[in-house]
């Protein structure tokens, strides 16, 4: 007996809405012979978890908490990758975004009406978070210069250039040595709605759908799955490529711009250390398992997010590592990746025997 | 002929969904033979051959190699087996040399090869076949008509003694089609045999002993090459007659509409590829461009719609300056593009066949409005433009790259020539189409002149040509060696032109 994999001749919608499920619980599956090695029970460790993310209205706000950035990131990054675009830059052009709304809320506020200066701090964080993707999509368009090299290394020259500020010139003189900047004035906070959970839920659900909207059902839309489905195509088609590719760039490193802005302005209100922890690298694991769809990011996003918190809680409730989340994140990954294979492929079992043939030469 | 059959492959039945693209095929092949496969696109000789060589599996039936009952389950079994397979496209690694191409995934390869062997071996079997090609060149460097040369190297290499050839003309000069017979011939002397899908009858007369004629999946007939003839072929392949003459109505030439004043252009490598082009078109008029490939038709083809700069001279369209415009500018200005690659650069594979037919005209009303899509409209369009030009797809939804060649073709045809407006530039469209599709074609080039458009058509079928176009230019290096009104054009004449002599010094 044979299994071989045949390339299915048109997608299966059964497939598209199954192996996504089967995967989950083969995930678990793993994740709970993992914890079985821990000595930890593992029924026990995930209704922890889920009582971690989802158990109370605080627990759940922080999952929203953590989904915002994840969701604005994967946005961000799912729009590049749609015009094959492999930008892990999300979380340079983040932490870039995050220093500009600094920049806007500490020095800016003294001379404008107070009421302005979130609104432009939001601004001025996403046309950063532009710039910042601007410069690999320049090179690319430009110079055909590799976007995957040059997105990684800009994110840590962006990281490296925020611990400057908060370490050095921007640090808070009352601060007894945290690496921080000093508290915004409280006008520039950005308004909360459930515990920690801030206005930034609401952007990033709203630009989720308008996102979908524009790359479904907009002529530029249209435009762009042409260059990322077949380039050569959309150049024969009189679409200009290159500009396009800028205009989709900018928009997606303001949109991770934002959830800096976000991040600064909603949760930690000044610019300090651990402003992102790897949202922006988490966002490609969001684009992709949303399979580049803009509505299920935000769903695959609450998930991951659930996640971490969930991990958080079972550290502190069963003394088992908090890197447990992770795990998990990671056990939750691989059978996705490795299940996209049956929406694309089908496996068929083949019962007869090749018969030894002797071959010529 | 010996006893028992190389081959045989008895009542394969292959499933796609929606469509059963081959039901109860018989294969019979015996060693020196060589059987051509006829058919129209979308007839199932691809798959009947991928089944074969390992790339499909049947859904029903068995093959038997000498006698043998065997299953095939990968291209590596069916090598093993002696089966080999030279596709359409070639499946060569450009930045390798030819003796790597060869050897690649041999699985009996030392860690480190001894290249020198190598080379040896293939130069020996370069000798024994008359496949000229250097082992050490790379592949970027051969022209196709060579890499097909690298891929049949390739499979004698591995010792195959059945050998499947699909569509192996498709891409060559008549010069390497005669080379190409005489390769076949010096196998089948050996004793190794060959199947080769195609759908030229004078190919199917020259090179193969049988010929087995498959029609919408079934197999229709089975001749001795000899006691048959193109006419009969054709009329079972189509189950119809074919018009090999078009009619062509007397029709007024209207302005002109394209015109090039001493165009020049440089290839991709920064050579020159083009110099002193100069003729104009008239809407009304098909202007044929005969030549082999390679002589400067890419280029200008690229020149014309925008995908590449002249490096001197003027390109006008309606007496307006169109030299070195985007391609955009020169769409509004109503020139259409049917490109010579159509998979590359026709079609969006994996986007619906209703989207690759509102690729076109997806900027203005009524598909758009204010920059917003029309989803329903889209649809509508397509709808017609399937029942229209006939495009055979599940569902006006389903992906363009499960279509076949030749509805891929009809997709852009249409969507090409909805859209066009005052000229239209054909890049071989009926290349690798079937008979039917190809009157077809051709059939919609000739309306198109009678509704005013000015067509350019660039073709390496001089019957084509003729019948099809009013003047012909050909193209030699990059320079035009002659202008005929196709009346008077005749192959000699053609040949010369495309073999470099000037109109002038022929009929000097």
């Amino acid at each position: 007996m044979r299994l071989v994999f045949e390339k299915r001749k048109t997608l299966s919608r059964k497939a598209l809405f199954l192996v996504p499920l089967v995967s989950f619980l083969i995930s678990l599956i793993l994740t709970a012979i993992l914890l079985a090695i821990f000595k930890a029970n593992p029924f026990v460790t995930f209704m922890a978890m889920f009582k971690g993310a989802f158990g109370s209205w605080p627990n759940f706000t922080e999952t929203l908490v953590k989904a915002t950035p994840l969701m604005l990131t994967g946005l961000g990054v799912l729009i590049a990758f749609r015009l094959k675009f492999w930008n892990i830059g999300a979380e340079g052009q983040l932490t870039l975004g995050g220093i500009a709304a600094t920049w806007v809320a500490l020095f800016w506020s003294p001379f404008l009406p107070t009421w302005i200066v979130l609104p432009l701090a939001i601004l001025v964080g996403m046309l950063a978070g532009a710039f910042w993707a601007g410069i690999p999509a320049l090179l690319k368009v430009r110079l055909k210069v590799d976007e995957v090299l040059t997105t990684l290394m800009l994110n840590y020259v962006a990281i490296l250039f925020a611990e400057h500020l908060y370490y050095g010139p921007w640090r808070d003189p009352k601060g007894f040595g945290f690496p921080g900047t000093p508290q915004f004035p409280d006008f520039t906070w950005l308004p909360r709605i459930a515990g920690r959970a801030h206005l930034g839920l609401i952007f990033a659900l709203v630009l989720a759908l308008v996102l979908w909207f524009i790359l479904n059902r907009t002529r530029w839309g249209f435009e762009l799955q042409v260059i990322g489905n077949n380039p050569s195509a959309a150049q024969t088609q009189g679409i200009k490529i290159a500009k396009n590719i800028m205009i989709a760039l900018l928009l997606a490193g303001a949109l991770a711009g934002l959830a800096g802005v976000c991040e600064v302005t909603g949760i930690s209100r000044r610019l300090q250390q651990g402003l992102s922890i790897g949202y922006g690298y988490t966002a490609i694991i969001v684009a992709w398992l949303a399979q580049l769809n803009s509505i299920a990011a935000i769903f695959v996003a609450l998930l991951i997010a659930a996640l971490l918190v969930g991990g958080d809680q079972v550290q502190m409730m069963m003394g088992l590592p908090a890197a447990m989340g992770l795990v998990l994140q990671g056990m939750l990954l691989f059978p996705m990746l490795a299940g996209s294979l049956f929406t694309e492929y089908r496996l068929r079992i083949i019962r007869t025997q090749i018969r030894e043939a002797q071959s010529g030469g | 002929m010996t006893e028992s059959p190389m081959l045989e492959m008895q009542g394969i039945t292959k499933r796609f969904p929606n469509v059963v693209a081959n039901e109860d095929v018989d294969v019979e092949l015996y060693p020196g033979e060589v059987l051509a496969l006829l058919g129209e696109n979308g007839a199932g000789k691809s798959t009947l051959m991928n089944v074969l060589a390992g790339m499909y599996r049947a859904d029903e039936g068995e093959i038997f190699i000498r006698g043998e009952r065997v299953e095939i389950d990968s291209p590596r079994d069916a090598m093993l087996l002696g089966i080999g397979m030279v596709h359409q496209n070639f499946m060569l690694v450009d930045t390798m040399t030819v003796a790597e191409n060869i050897i690649l995934g041999l699985p009996d390869l030392p860690f480190v090869p001894d290249m020198a062997d190598v080379h040896d071996r293939i130069r020996q079997l370069s000798k024994r076949y008359n496949l000229q090609v250097d082992p050490e060149s790379r592949i970027w460097q051969l022209s196709v008509g060579e890499q097909q040369r690298v891929e049949i190297l390739k499979l004698i290499y591995r010792g195959a003694e059945i050998l499947i050839l699909d569509e192996p003309t498709a891409v060559l000069t008549p010069q390497e089609s005669k080379e190409l017979n005489g390769i076949l011939q010096q196998m089948t002397r050996e004793g190794k045999s060959a199947i080769f899908i195609t759908h030229k009858m004078e190919e199917v007369i020259a090179f193969s002993d049988w010929v087995r004629v498959l029609n919408k999946g079934r197999l229709v007939t089975v001749k001795q090459t000899g006691q048959t003839n193109p006419q009969e072929l054709a009329r079972l392949m189509v189950g119809r007659d074919v018009l090999f003459r078009l009619e062509k109505k007397k029709r007024e030439l209207g302005d002109v509409a394209l015109e090039l004043k001493d165009v020049s252009a440089n290839d991709d490598k920064g050579l020159p590829a083009l110099s002193g082009i100069s003729f104009s078109i008239r809407s009304g008029e098909i202007f044929g461009v005969a030549g082999v490939a390679g002589n400067g038709q890419t280029q200008l083809v690229e020149i014309l719609t925008g995908l590449r700069k002249v490096s001197g001279g003027t390109i006008r369209i309606f007496s307006e300056d169109k030299t070195n415009k985007t391609p955009l500018e020169i769409i509004n200005s109503g020139v259409s593009h049917i490109p010579a690659d159509r998979i590359a650069r026709g079609v969006a594979g994996d986007m619906s066949v209703a989207n690759n037919l509102a690729m076109k005209c997806y900027r203005k009303p009524p598909l758009v409005k204010k920059g917003f899509l029309h989803p329903a409209r889209i649809l509508e369009l397509a709808r017609r433009m399937i029942n229209l030009f006939h495009i055979d797809t599940p569902t006006p939804h389903t992906h363009a790259k499960f279509l076949s060649g030749g509805n891929i073709q009809k997709t852009i045809l249409a969507r090409e020539i909805d859209a066009c407006r005052s000229v239209l530039i054909a890049a071989y469209p009926a290349r690798g189409l079937d008979v039917g599709a190809t009157e077809f074609v051709r059939k919609q080039m000739i309306q198109q002149s009678e509704a005013g458009t000015a067509v350019l058509l660039v073709s390496e079928d001089l019957e084509e040509l003729v019948t099809v176009a009013d003047r012909i230019a050909v193209l030699f290096e990059g320079r035009i060696m002659g202008i005929l009104p196709s009346a008077e054009a005749d192959t000699e004449r053609l040949g010369m032109m495309m073999a470099g002599v000037t109109l002038e010094e022929i009929t000097a």
